[in-house]
């Protein structure tokens, strides 16, 4: 023990007194989160949505078809009460509800006048504008249909609704990708340099000729890194909510918990990257190319993956900033408990064990 | 009593198969200053690391306090020290926190074994905040030296501790290792510098991968079957020249300010050298009998 502890010890003296890494280290979480101020918007396709018919006439069985007919939408299920409709939402299954009201197709007939009611989910506030942008437009379309026949116009007023994110912020999708994206390259890069420098400079040969077990050094390695990110995280959360305005509606002990996973995760990557590699610049060069972007990329949190080939989508399950992603925006912003991410938690625990497993079986116990 | 004994050791490299130790066996008991004496390219390092249980040789075993250094190499780590030939420590840590560490990663602390490395130590304690990377290279060595012995080894490999190093601090590491094998410290030690090897108890001469011989360095020396002379003159060059077109002169080199003569033990005489060189229009030469040195004994290895 006292062993593992002068190793951790030596470990924080060689973060602490690299001053230009530590400026990186801390720089960085706040300079992205002032730079990401705004998120890019993209067509969306295939929105997996709900429809809620309580009228079940000829008015909204022909919207509805309309709806079916469009590329946009992918409806997943009827629905008959508003409880299912919430379940659907906190499952994080649906972008989208269309609630037509009791008696649709009478009130346009008799009173000229009917009401959709439209829920988006916007925490991803681009999703959700244009996929009600493309709901209304459905509606309006149909709505000019029938008054191509008749005298007196008919009109359908869609009640829009934004769910989680009314105001529609940006900084609400932006702030969990940034923090997806600030951790994968604090962990990975910084502990993907820390053993292959010891490789480098030669300090390797002296440690492997002592009693030091791979173990050993792979936790105390990254325990000063885990520490720090830690502080990252806090130091994101604080200026997120002090300058961006943005709620953390879930709990924070829990947000705390899963994003300490998450660096886990990043910190046995970085690693495995640390031990497979024999220069310190090949390990930059690996946990840049094949992390950052990736993880800009494949993550969701600059282009929706509902929208990528199918083949990006596969391939984008293996990014743990894409789970991430999912689970801080779910407890974050739809302030949801671990019982809706279990899931994601489960996979990036996975691919955490899988890391640290194939980093001691590969750590080499002699030179070359 | 054996502390290392290497049998038939061989190591290659990459896909080409190079040759980097070809056959070496040697023995040395225990406290006993072994010296392992080659250029550059020896081999001494692969054989060092074979050792210390950072390579595993192609074929040939070998044992370390009777320990084998494939199967038992956890418990030899344990009671080894090494010291790379390159500068091995933490440069962003300070003397005492590298010295600090390196004594709580074999589980003891510097004052259980102060009394060994005290006299070390003593001469870089002033610079015990400065951070090791600033230290003189001399400085460097002691404290690398200090961090392989804290444990109390049993076994000490320092590979060529003293390259890079100015003669005053080669002469003061000497007297140390020196006072570490009273301590019944056994000491393997490589080093390219020829006149280092009369300061080691034995010593293997290596080239190529291979030993040429091994032996005490006197034994060594007395094994040198020709006659040595010294000679000197203002025209170096056209000396050797002159010395190398004579067939029946073994051989000639030339050695520091002097050229160094071989002459076979029976037929060609000094006088009939000295009175070819004047035919030949050499003029001016200073001549005289010389010591024979390991180096020309390492010399005279490399052309049988």
């Amino acid at each position: 023990m006292k062993q593992f502890l002068a190793f951790v010890r030596k470990e924080f003296y060689h973060v602490l007194r690299d001053k230009k890494t530590l400026l990186i280290l801390f720089g960085m979480p706040i300079a992205q989160i002032l730079i990401f101020g705004f998120a890019l918007t993209s067509e969306v396709k295939n929105s997996r949505i709900v429809i809620m018919d309580q009228s079940r006439d000829r008015g909204t069985q022909q919207i509805i078809s309309k709806i079916e007919a469009s590329r946009y939408f992918d409806i997943q299920q009827d629905i008959l009460s508003p409880p299912q409709v919430e379940a659907a939402f906190k499952k994080g299954k649906i972008k989208m509800a269309v609630i037509f009201p009791r008696g649709f197709y009478e009130d346009l007939m008799h009173q000229h006048s009917a009401r959709v009611q439209v829920i988006a989910d916007a925490s991803d506030p681009n999703i959700a504008t244009t996929i009600t942008n493309y709901i209304s437009a459905i509606i309006l379309e149909y709505q000019q249909d029938l008054n191509e026949t008749l005298q007196q116009p008919y009109r359908i007023t869609a009640e829009t609704r934004m769910l989680y994110n009314p105001q529609q912020k940006s900084v609400h999708s932006m702030v969990p990708g940034v923090m997806a994206l600030v951790l994968m390259l604090v962990c990975v890069m910084m502990t993907a340099i820390s053993i292959v420098r010891e490789k480098e400079t030669g300090t390797m040969e002296v440690l492997l000729v002592s009693p030091l077990r791979p173990m050993m050094v792979i936790v105390a390695k990254a325990i000063p890194y885990l520490l720090l990110s830690f502080i990252n995280i806090v130091t994101i959360l604080v200026l997120s909510v002090a300058l961006l305005q943005l709620p953390v509606n879930g709990s924070i002990l829990l947000l705390l918990a899963v994003s300490t996973l998450y660096i886990i995760t990043c910190l046995s990557l970085g690693i495995l990257i640390s031990i497979k590699t024999a220069t310190q610049q090949a390990a930059m060069t690996i946990s840049l190319m094949g992390m950052l972007l990736p993880t800009i990329m494949l993550s969701g949190f600059m282009f929706p993956v509902e929208n990528m080939p199918v083949a990006l989508q596969v391939v984008s399950n293996i990014v743990p900033a894409k789970w991430f992603n999912i689970i801080i925006k779910a407890v974050m912003i739809k302030g949801l408990g671990l019982g809706a991410i279990w899931k994601e938690v489960l996979i990036l625990t996975g691919m955490t064990v899988f890391f640290l497993v194939v980093s001691l079986k590969s750590f080499k116990i002699r030179l070359a | 009593m054996e502390s290392v004994n290497a049998e038939s050791l061989r190591k290659t490299y990459g896909r080409e198969k190079l040759l980097a130790v070809d056959d070496v066996s040697f023995s040395v008991s225990k406290g006993e200053i072994f010296g392992l004496i080659g250029p550059d390219g020896a081999g001494k390092t692969s054989v060092f690391r074979i050792l210390t249980t950072l390579l595993l040789p192609d074929s040939g075993t070998a044992t370390v306090d009777g320990l084998d250094i494939i199967k038992d190499y956890e418990r030899i780590r344990k009671r080894i020290g090494y010291m790379p030939g390159r500068f091995s420590l933490y440069t962003d840590l300070s003397v005492e926190e590298n010295l600090d560490f390196f004594a709580t990663v074999f589980g003891t602390t510097v004052e259980e074994n102060y009394d060994l490395i005290r006299d070390i130590y003593i001469q870089i304690e002033p610079f015990k905040k400065r951070r090791a990377g600033k230290l003189s290279g001399g400085m460097k060595q002691k404290l690398a030296l200090c961090c392989a012995l804290i444990h109390k080894p049993e076994v000490l490999f320092l590979d060529e501790p003293t390259t890079g190093v100015d003669p005053v601090s080669r002469k003061e590491f000497w007297e140390m290792l020196k006072r570490l094998k009273m301590q019944g410290i056994t000491i393997l030690v490589s080093t390219p510098y020829m006149d280092e090897a009369t300061l080691c108890d034995r010593i293997a001469l290596m080239q190529r991968g291979h030993i040429l011989s091994i032996d005490t360095p006197q034994r060594i020396i007395n094994a040198f079957p020709d006659h040595l002379f010294a000679v000197k003159t203002g025209d170096m060059y056209g000396l050797l020249r002159a010395l190398q077109s004579n067939k029946n002169i073994t051989d000639s080199y030339a050695f520091g300010e002097y050229a160094h003569v071989v002459l076979p033990p029976s037929g060609i005489s000094p006088e009939d050298v000295q009175a070819y060189l004047q035919q030949q229009g050499v003029a001016g030469i200073e001549w005289r009998k010389a010591d024979v040195t390991i180096e020309d004994c390492f010399i005279k290895l490399l052309k049988v």
